[in-house]
Order: C-alpha cells, then structure tokens, then sequence
C-alpha cells in the first residue's frame, strides 16, 4: 500500500491521499516517509502531514473555549445546576426573595472559584508544555543540509533528528544511525517506565552496515508501522527501501519520547510519532477520580438536607396559606394585593410561597462544601506531598497523589492486600546459596558477611564515603539544579556509588546504584567451591595448552565450569566503566583481532544479525578494524537472510580451534585490566540477573564485555574468553526463562544455556532414564531448592544444552521465519523457543534472598495494630511466600497456620467440606455482622493458601466459605495467585464484608488489584512505573505506609469528617433563624437577616476559618498516632462521622439558633426596633456563635486559626460598615443603611453578643469537657499523651487492639484490656483448632518439612523473634493435633 | 510525558508548615480547665445580670389600649367603619412622677409590617426626591403604583400606603382645666433617614414637585401637606413618615410618636390625670389588631425589658451550676484513677 503511494503521481495525489488515509484506517498501520523528499513539512504532497506534530498540548482550554467548556463542564455536578436555578427562580417576579442579580452571587462565586481553579492548573500544564515544546533538539534541514537547531515543537514526523549523549528524546524515533561502533543506542527510561537500567536500542538492520555518517539526504525508504498506541513494549513494522526490501523494525529500534541517550555519542533517526501520538504521552493519563466513602456517606446527609429543606418549605407554605385564609375577604391594611390588583387565593400564594421559601433557604444546602472540600483535599494533597518523613532520600523520590479526592480514604482503610516482591521486600537481590551438580555450596561465610553488614549498615550509614566517586559530586547538584536534563555531561557517572550512605547522597540518578550497592556486589565465596573452580580452570588451561579436547574433563568439574559461564553470560547484563561514561568497555586486544577472512566468515555464518534484535553478529571485536578499511558502503549491500541461510552449511569448515584461541591472547595487558576491574559495574534488567553475575565474579569468573554479538568472560587461569553469543532468548513471564545460544570458544560446540524458574526448568530436563549421573543430580537439586524455597530464597535453576550444527541450523530457520511473521509472531516464537529449550541438562540451582525493606516488620505490626487486616497476595512459591512472611511478622509462630493446597476437583471437594465446620461461625455468633466481631479468633489464625486452591475458593459456591475462614483468620496468605485472582480477592472482599480495601504492590502484576481496590498505592520501586501509573498514591517504600496511613489517614479522615458535619451544622443553624422568624411574619419569606448577610454569610464571613480547621487540625499529634496505632480504628469504624452525629448537629443547630433567634426577640420585644437594627445583631450573633463552636471543635490553635477567626470577624463588621454606608438609596428592598453604625452605639447590641453564644454553645461545651473527662475516646485520650513521656501508666489501654466499636465510648474501657478475652470464649478456639487439624490433613505432603525447616530459618534470620521451635506447644492439645496434622 | 525536573531536588520543604508542626495551642476540654473558666464566667455574668435588671427596675412605662374592642372603652364608638374625624378622649392619671424624658409612643399589634410583600413595596429613588421616579414609578409598588386613572402614586407603595395615621394630643388635668402637654415631634427618626436617605425633591415649593401625581390612595392630605405647622416636616422629610417606614421587626411593635422634652414636662410628667385626646382614623379591628399609646422613659440600655437581666442571671446561674456539678463529677471519677 506504501508502494502505491509511492508512485502515485502528482495529479492523483490528492485522490490517493485520500483513498491511503482511508486505508490506513482501516489497516492500523501508519505510513513514513522522510520530509527532506519535500519541500515543506506541511505541504500538500508530504504524506507525513496527517500525522500529529510534536507540538503538545496538555490544557484543557484555549482562551476562547474557557469558559464555555469549563461552565459546561462544572453543570455536570448536580449541584451546581441546582444552585442555578435557585438563582434563576430568583427572576420569577412572583416568587423571588432576594435582588435577582444578588441572588447569582453564590453561585457564580462557586462557578468562578472553580473556574480559577481550574484555569490555573490549566496554566501550569501550559507553562509545562510550554517549557517543553521549546527545548531544543538537531534537525536536519533540507535547506541549509545540516542538522540545525530546533524546538521540540516544530519537529515532525519524518523529521531527521540528531541525539547527543544525555539529550532526551523529543519524539518516537526510529534508530538509523549511531556513532556507537556497534550501532547500538543505549537509553534509560527511567522517566517512562522507572526502569533504572540502560536499555540497548539497535540501528535499523539495513542501516547497520553503513559505516560512514548517516546521510539523510540519501535516505527515500518507506517506513510502515503499526498506528500509535500506548504499549511501551511493542513497535512492529517494516521499512521498504527503493530497492524492495522489506526489513523488519522492531521496539529495539524504536527510542521513546522522555528517554535519555546514554552512553552514545551521537545517534540519528527518523521521527515516527510525534506529540501526542507519542507511546509517552498516549500512557500519560490524568489523574483518577474517585468518590471516597466519606463523601458518600456525604451525599445521603446533603440528601437529608433537601428533605429537610422541603419539609420546612411545606411548613411554611402551609403555615402561609393559613395566614392568608384566617383574614378571609378583609383585607388587613398592609396587605398587598397581586400586581393585577387582585387577591391571591390562600392556596395559590402558598404554592407561591413555597417557592420563594426554597429560594430563602438555599443556604441549607451547602453550596460552597463541595467547593470547600475540593479546597481541603488540595491543601492536604499538598501536606502529604511535602512531608519530609514519606521522602526517600536514596532515590529523591515523595509520595505522590495521584487521585487528589480519596485522601480521606486513607483513614478508613479495614484491609490491606500487598504484593510481596518489591513491596515487602526490597526487590534487591543477594546471592545466598547455590547448589552445582547436586552439591551444596551453602556459603556460610557470606551468610556471616551479610549479617555483619546489616548491622554496620544501620549504625554508620553517613560514615562510609568511596573516593572514587566523591570528585563528581559536584556535577551531581549542578545537575540537579538544571531546570530541565539536557546535555549535562558525566550523568553516568553517578550510578556507580560505593555504599548506602553515598547512595543517599546522590540522588535523581542513584537509582541506578540499586543493583550493585556493595552488599550484592562484595560477595564471599565458598572455599570449596572456589578450590574447584580453581582446579577445573586451571585443568583447563592445561588441556587447551595441550590441545586435549575439553570433554574429557571430569563432568562435575565441566559442571562447574559451565555453571559459572551460565551464571555470567545468560543474562542481558550490560558493562560500563564509569570513568568512559561515553563509551562501552571494550577489551583493548580487539585492536589486534584476528585477519579479514574469518571476519568474513563469521558474517556470513551467522544470518540471524539481519532479522533478529539483540543479538545481531557483525563480530564487535572487528569493528573497528572494519570501518578503518571500509568506506561508505550501500546500506542494502548485504545479504539477504535467505541467501545466508543457504551458505551456512558449504562454509562451516574453515572454522578451527586457532580461531577458538585466537582472541584470546593470555595476559595482555593484564595488569591495566585488573586495575580496571575493580571499576567496572553491570546493569542489569532484574536484580536477579546482576546478582548471579556479581556472584560469579566472585568466584574470579566476571564478565567483563557484552557486545550484541560476543560476551567476553574473564576465568581464572584461562584468562579472557570470547564466547560468539549467537542468539538470545529473552526473559518472558510466559516462559520463565531465558536462554542465550553460544558458541563455546574452548569446545568450540553450540551451547545453549538456560536459566529460569526451577519449576519450568525441571519439567524441560533430559528425562532421568539417560543418565544415573543426571538423575541423581536432578533428584538432589530438587531437594535443595526445597530447601531454598523454604529459606525464603528466590530460586533459579541453571540449565545447558549441546546442539549439533545440523540441530542449531534447523532450529534457526525456523525461528527466522517465526521472527519475520507478522501475524502471531508471539505465539511462533513462544513455540520456537519452546523447541531449543529441551532436554536439557541440569547444572545447578542459585538461592538468592530478596532482603526486606527497611521497617516492615515494625510496619506490618504497627498497622495490624491499627486494626487492619494484612493479605499478601504473591506470586511467589508457597514455601517462600510462608519464610517472608515470617520474617515480616505477618505469620506469628504463636498463631496456628491453616494451609489449603487442593490439587484437584476431589481436593476442592474435601476442601469444601472442610469448610463446613466454618459455617457455624458467622451463623452462631449473632454480632458477626460486622466484621470487627470475632476477635477471640483474630489472633489465633493465619492462612495460607495456594494460587490452584484460591481458584477453587474463589468460585461462587465457595467464596463465603472462603471469606468465612480468612475472616476469621489474622493474617491470610495467598501463594501463586495470578494477577486476575488478587484482583477477585480484592474485589471479593471488598464486595461481601463492605470493607474499606487497599491494594499496595509494585509490579505490573499487581496493577489489576491496585484498580479494584478503594484506594490503590504503587510502590515506585524497581519494577518500573506502570504499578504507580495505575496508582492513587505511590510511594517510595512499604514502611511510608505507615505514617500516609496511621497520620495523612487519620489525619485527613478526621479533618474532612469534622469539616463536613461543621458545615452541615452551620448552614443548618442559619437558616433556623429565619425559619423561627416566619412564625412572626406570616410566613412569608420574610427575612431578618439582610440578603446580602444572608448570601455571603457562607461564602465570606464564616469560610475561612472552617477551611484553616479543615486543612491544619490535628487532633492527636502525629507522633502519638504512630506510637498507639489503634487510634486509626477511629476511622475504619467511622468514629468521626457517624449517621446519628449527622442529627445530633442538626438538633444542636436548632437549638443554637433558637438561642440566637430568641434572645434578641426577648431582648427587643416591646421595642421600636425596626427590621434590619432587629436582624443585624441576630446576624452578628450567629457568626460569633458559629465561630465559637468552631473553636470548641478545634482541636489545635495555631496562629493561623485565630488569625482567620479574627479576620472573619473583621470581614464582617468591615463589609457591614461598608455596606450600610455606602448606598441609601440601592440594595432594595432592605436599604440597611447606617444600620451597623447606629448598633455599635447600642449598649443592648454587645450585651446580646455576650451572652447569646455563651447560652448557645453552654451545652456542647458542657457535653465536651465532661466527655474529655468522663469518658474521654481513646482518641482523646491519645491527644492527652504527651509524646516522649512513658506511656508505661497506660499500657494495657494502649496496647488494645481492637476495641469494639461500642466499647469506645464507655466509662470502663480504661479496664478493658484486662477484661479484653474473656476466658469463657475460649472454647471456640479450641474447637475451631482441632477442626483446622482435621482439615489441614488435605495438605499434599512436601508442605510438611517446610513448615519445620521455616522455623528454624526464622530463628536464624531473626534473633529477635522471641520464640523457640517448640513455642506452639503453648496452645495445648490444639497443637497436638496441628502437629499430627504436619 | 516528560517529566517536570524541578529546581531543586523532590526535597519537600523542612519548614514548621510544611511539615504541619506549627506552634499550637491545644485547649484540653479538662475538668482542671473548664470549672474555673465556668465560675469565672458565671460570676461575670450574674453581675451584669443584676446590673441590668436593676436598671430595667427603674424604667417605668406606662401603657394604654385605645382600640376600642369593649363596649364601655372611650374609643369604641369611632370603631365604625362608617364614622369620619372621630376623636375620642382616653383619660388615664399617674400616681408618681413619670421621669423624664417621657417617651410617647404608639403600638400596634398583630400589624405585620415585616410582611415580606409589604416591604418590598416602596421606591427608594422615589423617596431620595428623583423626580423621575414621580413620573414613574418603580414596578415594586404595584399595585400602589399608579390610581385608577394612571396617574402615578406619590409616595408609591403599600408601606406609604398604609401609613399610620391616627393623632394623639396630651392634656394634664389640672385643676379640671386641660393643660395641653407639648409634645416634641423632632428628632423622633433616624437622622440618617432625615438627612440622607429620604429627600424631597429639590423643587420650591415642594407642592409642584407633586403636580400630575396623586396622594396614596389610603392617605386624607397629600404628602406635602403633612405637616401644616412646620414646613420643613412635609413631604419625604415628615419625620411621622420616616418613623412609618422604617419597617418594625415584629408584628407587635410600638413606633416613637413624640419626645416630652421641653416647657413644663421636661423633667417628666408629673402625678395627676391626664386625657389623650386621640383623633382615630387608622382601620386595625378587621385584622384583629390592637393600638395602643405607651409613655415611657428609657435608660442606657433603651426601654424596660427585664429578660436580659434575668437572662444573664440564669445563664450565669447555669454556668456556676455546671461548674459545680463537673466538680463534684471529677472529684468522684477522675481523682481516684490518677493514684
């Protein structure tokens, strides 16, 4: 279709422009084409021009769309409407109260503080955008033919753009050239995916042997691709040069919008999306909106306010048509009659009436709350931001809001569903243990280094400073100061840091140094081992001195042997020298490589360089010498893969053992390398992968360069050794393992070397029957992975595999022409890959321990504490899952473990009548309807339960049985759940216990719970950002969990509640009065208080105080709330805001303002006191009053809460002067003036503000003080803890965990802890024990030693856990029969 | 998306704000606190309170129903619709010495002058002497608007409309002779309203400025004609008017009708009988209304109300009361449990 296009001609271009826009609709492929081939970028005939520029636009409006789109936008809230036409009734001459433009007031303020709100995030975005579209970036000019400066904005696609080393990447560009000798482009996409790693990104295959500089003006192929979209993993194309060819494209050839080059000097390419057609931009969604509970329960109460607002309405409709009907046909001289001169009718103006009633008392709908709360949360979405405790140093990252309205939420939360790797634990991983040959290599020293580091971690974290990276500091800061990233030199240099301190210190690119801090790399090796390897290498440097062949080396040192090549080469690690950060370490013999002709050769033996991605072959080591003797050669001078294909066989023989050796020249240099060693740093994709490769050096077997085609490894006594990596399959979910393809330069056999989970890796061993050698290593293997998982190491075993030629060649056709498909390519290179990675020969198996995060323990039992229920849902083996657990405290060895494992549908048979003895449970306790009610269970139980089973539990039939027994449980662990599974976990309970439910995990696998949850929170860790991206709060760490919850939580929760019921109280309180003022006005809509008062009563004089309260109370210190974590139970029981608390305020407000109301009436009957001198002091009173029970329920008084009373204050007595002075003749029909002036001589004007606030808040006042002492909340009791001070007085009440809700306001809770299990529901546990006995017989057999083998783990990993392997002996005969059970 | 690097580093801010640790003072709702804070403000009260009531004590008033609703009262034969310029005698005597300035008022009840409607129609532009608003004016005094031939209302509007127009004249008995009380008619409204608000059209004399208008429909002498005696009470300026149209706040009020300030009373009315002459014009039996005239004088705190004095005497009272039993509360609950 490209190919028509690209003939047409002139005349019918715009016919076929068309006609090609339409089909590449239909199509979803894009076509590209350079712009240099026209004149002007947007011209009619340049094709590109249907494509987006690179302009972005993120703002909502333009200047002229502002205000229409943003009015239209805001009528989307309901109640906005409503307020609208409460205004516009208000221009009905026969019902309206107030002045008709008055009356727009609330509601165009409302309107307009939320237009400015919005205009100025809109101008943020446009000042972001702004700074963006005018960076700079080389594009190639057609005119001047060179690469001239140009903003980002004005690129286009099939623009030419030149990169310069740590420029980011303006567009989407297709990689045709790099200065790198290996066409390759390295880029970090931390900014994209948070993935710390450089990424290797390949030159378009057909431009790979260009060797001169990239000219674009030769440049006329034709790029077709896929249509924008937002997969930041997938690009699938072909570029069709002049010639025909067609070359495949693939996302290594694609460098993304918001990268930064790394490492190259310079890099060429074409624009393919640009702007917003960006993979960057199209996966940049906005922030999530959700609706917290809070404001729910919010909703019902505004509900109830209409009712109410209707109900009085009616009242005073009737109460009018009354009025009217007992004068009957006299008219009372102050009558007045219709405009018509005619008399209404009783029933019409009460019909009337009630119109003009629902004007006079909008107010009771709180029109400014939603405005208010949007405030609230803004400002506390700014206080979480800013606090200094949820900032992580290392990486200078803070939490981040990402949903700005469910911060409230955060304070109710009742479940806790985490991810394990990368949540729990630190995602860092440290060789432990390995196993070769079925030997076990257990490391013994390392274990004793690890521990000592950790403790010399923790205690002189600052102290450690490295030399070698102190000089660059400076351009670390300078660095950061930059506005914006562009050219600043040396930003490698600061992934190499010497230990945690320093780490702390560097920052925006101190991630990088996740995966080599010291503790990884420094690893102890096994004597034993190391004395073998020794040997085996030492033996084999005699052999390829003696030309013996290598087979006849022991196997088990062969095994050794190969292990450790396995562990250094079958990764995708990447060598970096941080003293070149410009270029790659490159073996300096290179120079010296060997002749032309087996250059040749080995191009054309290995075709997969043309089509496949990573592991392209022009042999690096010869590079250079190639391009000192090529010139500018065709770019489509190469053969086909066909043609290669075809020349494999004929021209295999040359190959011989000289070329095996001869890269190799021992000693070179040698001493200049070592001095380099020390130097060299790896970066890996997963930390597992730089793990093996730092524990492999340490064994003297380090790898010291990685070419796209060559991985050159560095052994003991063999010196450097050039393995010809031929091919490289990658590491996928799917699969669980990666496999690289290499030829061995000592045998000089096609090896394949795999190393994955051991679970697939096992299934894909040679069958035992070939060898009793094998069959015992793989028997004794699998024993200790058993072992490994039990310890909670992550396990991977290590795999080889000899090809024949003839085997490789037939497999690699194959895989060629899966590579080269288009359609299902995924699914023919999954049975490609399939078809290498059997029968294999099983080498060893690596134990490697993914530490926990700083504080998770604490964590995890300061918010069990708090009442939430933790699950761990992982996709980890159950053994590990059980060991991590453990050592986070999430498991207690004093609490019986209940395991489901059903293998099958008669498993999950027996497991459903296993669960029937739950049944009795939830039915016989009759308080078990809410779930806080089964506390004599609580602390007794965990669960744990296999991602097969949960499959099974998850099933309609059985989910609340299921949900049952994890209730009942304390701890509920989920093995080998699937991403969709912890996603029905979270939405099951979440969906029957009505339960405030958080999902905290890291991973992409986790991204599916953290939707479903109430509040999702993503860990910006190492798995990258789509966990945050899918997040409402992303954190740095699992232990921030614990303040953003027990403090932000509480916090926010509270302060919003207050607000809330406050503003509920107040509105309610207004307009009371002059609700009481109808009976003395023949209920007509009649108001005392003057209309202006009454339109910005809410929105002036009484709203800055309750916004202040709103955004800075605290009502117990924040160091209180971590030290008694049980406080939160204030907000998962909803503590603050109760239904009944909604009706207490409104009889409060009906009282205070019968107070107000009264007390002037009282005070002034009998008087000549006119309407508004009558009115204004009533006004003036309700405020004082209104603020005053602000101050009794502020819980803390800073300046800024007395500065904003006291200016509400001033604001009102100033716009009240003001007002009654400025007009005589205006604001008909109250004309006020002078009113205010004359009352501040009125002696009786302050006596009335003396006393009436006094008699209207004596009551709460009373209530509060005799609740702070009487029978104080342990929330106030918390406030009355001073932080600091033992808390040893109080310890049983403080250590409560769970007081029932009831109990929380009783006067005997200060006994409760005592009391707390009351002996007599023991029986229950017992019972429930011996049936969980009888059940856990299900359990297939090899969970068995695990459970004995993880106590004496724990022991070992945590000296503080103060229990012994026989501490469950304590639960008496239940354990009795838990024991039998195992 | 690129993202923004800022500035500086993620860093937040390490200020008291920022971090939410502002200085704050946190009241403790504590019994330790609240008791002596209580009796503090009880005490103050209860004193205020007596002061008040003292001085309600010493305001006398004196208050006379004139309506006419009982065969036998003076006023009832001019409780006839049908009876024109009716005057009627109301005699009343005093037994001490009524202090002065004696405060002459007159009060009517069950008058709902807060009638929303009511209020509203007036026309403030009228009333500040805009000549053309005399033309015509605004559409909020329909339908006192313009009379039956379409000539404009001027004063426009129900309040005028209605204004209150019955005449009181103050005799002492002395000696069976009737000695006129002179009543003081100045002064009794707003000065602001006098001055500012309300103005006649700056026309001389003030009868042309009325020319092609008509008076209220209720009213028996055009608005320039109020005052007779004193040319400067007339029109917008009447100071009767400006009393009427300041709108009473409860549908019992009493509006200031004259001050006994000067000649002989000005030191109060003296123990003796008195007659009030009443000339009764004013309609209010068809509503259920009541009239009445009230003579009073008045203290710092304005007329005799006693409720504010006793209000804060109970409030105290409540307060001192409270403090006791948290006392005795906290003796009983809280003392035990801090051993």
């Amino acid at each position: 279709m490209a190919r028509e296009s690209e003939d047409a001609g002139m005349a019918k271009a715009s016919k076929v422009k068309r006609q090609k826009k339409k089909k590449t609709k239909e199509n979803k492929t894009r076509t590209v084409q350079a712009n240099i081939l026209y004149d002007n970028a947007k011209g009619e005939e340049n094709p590109n021009r249907h494509y987006a520029n690179n302009k972005i636009k993120t703002t909502k409006y333009t200047v002229l769309s502002f205000l229409p789109k943003n009015l239209f936008e805001q009528f989307h809230r309901f109640a906005n409407v409503y307020f609208v036409f409460i205004a516009l009734l208000n221009f009905v001459p026969v019902v309206n109260a107030f002045q008709p433009e008055l009356a727009l007031a609330p509601v165009v303020f409302i309107l307009s503080v939320t237009a400015i709100k919005d205009l100025w995030e809109d101008y943020r975005r446009h000042r972001s955008d702004k700074e963006i579209n005018h960076m700079d970036c080389l594009v190639y000019s057609r005119v001047e033919r060179r690469y001239v400066e140009k903003y980002w904005k004005e690129v286009r696609v099939g623009d030419f753009i030149r990169l310069r080393c740590n420029e980011i990447l303006p567009a989407d560009v297709l990689l045709l050239s790099s200065s790198d000798p290996d066409r390759l482009c390295h880029i970090e996409t931390a900014t994209l995916d948070g993935e710390t790693n450089l990424k290797q990104r390949q030159v378009v295959r057909s431009f790979f042997d260009l060797d001169c500089d990239f000219d674009p003006l030769k440049y006329n192929s034709v790029i077709e691709c896929e249509k924008p979209n937002n997969d930041l993993n997938r690009f699938r194309g072909y570029i069709i040069h002049r010639s025909g060819r067609r070359d495949a494209l693939y996302k290594e050839n694609l460098l993304l919008r918001g990268c930064t080059i790394r490492n190259t000097e310079e890099a060429v390419g074409i624009v393919i999306y640009a702007g917003h057609e960006t993979k960057a931009m199209l996966n940049n969604n906005g922030p999530r909106y959700k609706r917290s509970k809070l404001e729910r329960q919010m909703n019902v109460d505004v509900f109830w306010c209409v009712i109410i607002l209707l109900v009085m309405c009616l009242f005073a409709a009737v109460g009018h048509g009354l009025w009217m009907f007992q004068y009957g046909d006299k008219r009372p001289v102050f009558d007045v009659l219709s405009p018509e001169g005619t008399d209404l009718s009783p029933i019409m103006s009460a019909i009337y009436l009630f119109l003009t009633m629902i004007i006079v008392f909008q107010v009771l709908i709180p029109i400014s709350l939603f405005v208010s709360i949007e405030i609230v949360k803004i400002c506390q979405v700014y206080f979480i931001h800013q606090d200094m405790d949820l900032y992580d140093e290392e990486t200078d990252s803070h939490l981040q809001c990402r949903a700005l309205n469910i911060t409230e939420d955060l304070g109710q939360m009742q479940y806790i569903f985490s991810d394990k790797t990368g949540t729990l634990t630190e995602n860092k991983m440290v060789f432990r243990r390995c196993t070769v040959a079925g030997v076990e290599y257990s490391h013994d020293a390392n274990a004793r280094r690890l521990a000592m580091y950790q403790e010399m971690d923790s205690e002189e974290e600052e102290c450690t400073s490295h030399g070698g990276t102190l000089p660059r500091r400076d351009s670390v800061t300078s660095h950061q100061s930059a506005p914006v990233v562009l050219r600043s030199q040396s930003t490698k240099s600061h992934r190499r840091t010497g230990s945690r301190a320093e780490a702390k210190r560097a920052s925006i690119l101190s991630k990088h140094t996740a995966f080599s801090s010291p503790m990884e790399k420094d690893i102890t090796p096994d004597p034993q081992l190391l004395d073998k390897v020794n040997e085996c290498s030492s033996q084999m440097d005699f052999m390829r001195f003696h030309s013996q062949p290598m087979s006849q080396l022991p196997s088990d040192l062969s095994d050794i042997i190969d292990f450790f090549i396995a562990l250094t080469i079958c990764n995708t690690v990447v060598v970096s020298s941080p003293n070149q950060p410009r270029q790659k370490v490159r073996m300096r013999f290179e120079l010296k490589s060997p002749v032309k002709t087996i250059e040749d050769f080995i191009k054309r033996f290995t075709p997969s360089r043309l089509t496949s991605g990573s592991n392209s072959s022009s042999s690096s080591s010869l590079i250079t010498n190639r391009s000192s003797n090529k010139g500018c050669s065709s770019m489509l001078s190469s053969p086909s893969a066909e043609s290669t294909l075809t020349k494999l066989d004929e021209e295999r023989p040359p190959r011989g053992l000289d070329h095996a050796f001869s890269p190799v020249p021992p000693c070179y240099d040698g001493k200049a390398w070592d001095k380099e060693e020390g130097e060299l740093r790896y970066e890996a994709e997963s930390p597992d992968e730089a793990a093996l490769v730092y524990a492999a050096r340490a064994y003297k077997c380090s790898l010291v360069g990685r070419l796209p085609d060559q991985v050159t490894v560095e052994l003991p006594h063999l010196g450097k050794l050039s393995f010809e990596l031929l091919h490289t399959l990658g590491f996928d979910s799917t699969r669980k393992r990666m496999s690289v393809v290499v030829r061995h330069p000592l045998t000089d056999q096609i090896t394949v070397y795999t190393k994955g989970a051991d679970s697939v890796i096992m299934d894909l061993i040679k069958p035992p029957n070939t060898g009793k050698r094998q069959k015992k290593i793989v028997y004794r293997t699998q024993n200790y992975l058993n072992l490994y998982a039990a310890d909670g190491l992550r396990t991977l075993c290590i795999a080889k595999k000899i090809l024949s030629k003839d085997e490789y060649a037939c497999w690699l056709q194959r895989h060629l022409e899966a590579e080269t498909a288009i359609q299902g390519r995924e699914e023919l290179l999954f049975e490609s890959a399939l078809r290498l990675e059997t029968n294999l020969q099983l080498l060893g198996a690596t134990g490697i321990e993914d530490r926990l995060q700083d504080g998770v323990p604490e964590t995890i039992a300061s918010l069990r504490k708090a009442g939430l229920q933790i699950w761990v849902l992982t996709g980890d083996k159950q053994e590990t899952a059980v060991n991590i657990a453990y050592a986070c405290k999430l498991l207690d060895p004093e609490e019986e473990i209940l395991t489901l494992n059903a293998d099958s549908q008669v498993a999950a048979k027996a497991f459903h009548t296993n669960f029937a003895p739950f049944e009795i449970y939830p039915s016989s306790s009759p308080s078990s309807s809410s779930s806080h009610t089964v506390p004599f269970m609580v602390h007794r139980l965990g669960l744990v339960i296999d991602g097969r089973t949960l499959a099974y539990a998850l099933d309609k039939s059985l989910e609340d049985k299921f949900l049952a027994v994890a209730r009942s449980c304390r701890s509920v662990l989920c093995c080998r759940s699937t991403p969709l599974q912890k996603s029905m976990v979270v939405k099951l309970v979440r969906n029957k216990l009505k339960v405030m439910t958080l999902a905290i995990g890291d991973g992409a696998n986790d991204v599916s719970m953290i939707q479903v949850a109430d509040v999702g929170v993503g860990i910006s860790g190492q798995e990258g950002m789509q966990a945050v991206m899918a997040s409402d709060f992303a954190l740095p760490r699992f232990r921030y969990l614990q303040k953003l919850l027990l403090v932000h939580g509480h916090w926010c929760y509270s302060r919003l509640a207050n607000m809330i019921l406050y503003f509920f109280y107040k509105n309610a309180m207004f307009v009371a009065l002059i609700f009481w003022y109808q009976f003395y006005c023949g209920f007509s809509g009649s108001a005392m208080i003057d209309q202006w008062y009454l339109i910005f009563f809410n929105l002036m004089f009484s709203a800055f105080p309750q916004l202040i309260t709103g955004t800075l109370d605290k009502d117990v210190s924040a160091e209180t709330l971590q030290q008694l974590p049980h406080l939160y139970v204030n907000g998962q029981n909803s503590e603050e805001y109760k239904p009944y608390m909604f009706w207490m305020n409104m009889i409060d407000a009906f009282y205070q303002s019968l107070v107000c109301f009264f007390i002037p009436y009282f005070a002034y009957a009998d008087s000549d006191v006119d309407l508004f001198t009558w009115g204004t002091p009533i006004t003036t009173l309700a405020l004082f009053t209104i603020l005053l029970h602000l101050g009794i329920e502020t819980k803390t008084w800073t300046w800024m809460n007395w500065l904003s009373i006291t200016f509400s204050i001033a604001l009102f007595f100033t716009v009240a002067l003001c007002y009654n002075a400025s007009c005589p003749t205006c604001y008909s029909p109250s004309n006020p003036y002078w009113t205010m002036q004359r009352l501040l001589q009125d002696p009786l004007f302050y006596l009335l503000c003396a006393i009436t606030p006094v008699a209207a808040l004596l009551p709460r006042y009373f209530y509060r003080a005799c609740q702070g002492t009487l029978f104080p909340s342990p929330v106030q009791v918390g406030r009355q803890v001073k932080v600091g001070s033992p808390l040893s007085p109080k310890p049983p009440f403080l250590s409560l965990a769970k007081p029932s809700p009831k109990g929380c306001n009783k006067k005997d809770q200060r006994s409760f802890p005592s009391s707390n299990t009351p002996p007599a529901k023991k029986g229950p546990v017992s019972q429930a024990d011996e049936e969980k006995g009888q059940r856990s017989q299900v359990q297939p057999s090899d969970s068995v030693r695990s459970h004995s083998d993880l106590y004496t783990l724990v022991a070992t990993e945590i000296d503080t856990l103060p229990y012994t392997k026989d501490a469950p002996t304590t639960l008496g005969g239940a354990t009795a029969s838990f024991n039998q059970s195992l | 998306m690129v993202k923004q690097e800022k500035a500086s580093a993620n860093r937040p801010d390490n200020t008291a704000f920022t971090q939410q640790r502002l200085p704050a003072w946190q009241p403790m709702l504590s019994a330790g606190i609240v008791i002596p804070g209580f009796v503090l403000i009880g005490l103050a009260f209860i004193g205020i309170g007596v002061a008040l009531f003292v001085t309600s004590r010493g305001i006398q008033v004196l208050e006379i129903d004139y309506t006419g609703v009982e065969q036998n009262s003076p006023c009832f034969p001019c409780t006839d619709q049908n009876r024109k310029n009716c005057v009627c005698d109301v005699n009343f005597s005093i037994d001490t010495l009524f202090q002065g300035p004696v405060f002459f008022y007159y009060g009517l009840s069950n008058y709902f002058q807060n009638y929303r409607k009511y209020g509203v129609s007036k026309d403030d532009y009228q009333l500040s002497g805009d000549l053309s608003y005399f033309k015509a004016p605004s559409s909020t005094c329909s339908p006192y608007e313009y009379d039956k031939n379409n000539k404009p209302i001027v004063p426009c509007g129900s309040v005028a409309n209605s204004m209150f127009n019955d005449t009181f004249k103050l005799f002492q008995i002395v000696n069976g002779a009737k000695k006129q009380v002179s009543l003081d008619g100045k002064g009794i409204a707003w000065w602001t309203d006098y001055n500012i608000k309300y103005r006649n059209p700056s026309v001389t004399p003030l009868k042309n400025a009325f020319n092609g208008t008509v008076k209220p429909l209720f009213w028996s002498k055009p608005a320039y004609e109020l005052d007779l005696s004193d040319p400067a009470n007339n029109g917008f300026i009447n100071q009767d008017f400006l009393v009427w149209m300041r709108r009473a706040a409860l549908p019992n009020f009493r509006k200031l009708y004259r001050r006994i300030t000067d000649g002989d009373y000005a030191q109060g009315l003296p123990a003796g009988n008195y007659t009030l002459e009443v000339s009764y014009n004013y309609p209010v039996l068809s509503f259920g209304g009541r009239k009445k005239v009230v003579f009073s004088n008045v203290s710092w705190m304005g007329g005799k109300n006693e409720f504010l004095g006793i209000a804060y005497l109970v409030i105290g009272s409540m307060c001192v009361f409270m403090s006791i039993v948290m006392l005795i509360v906290y003796a009983k609950f809280k003392f035990p449990e801090e051993d």
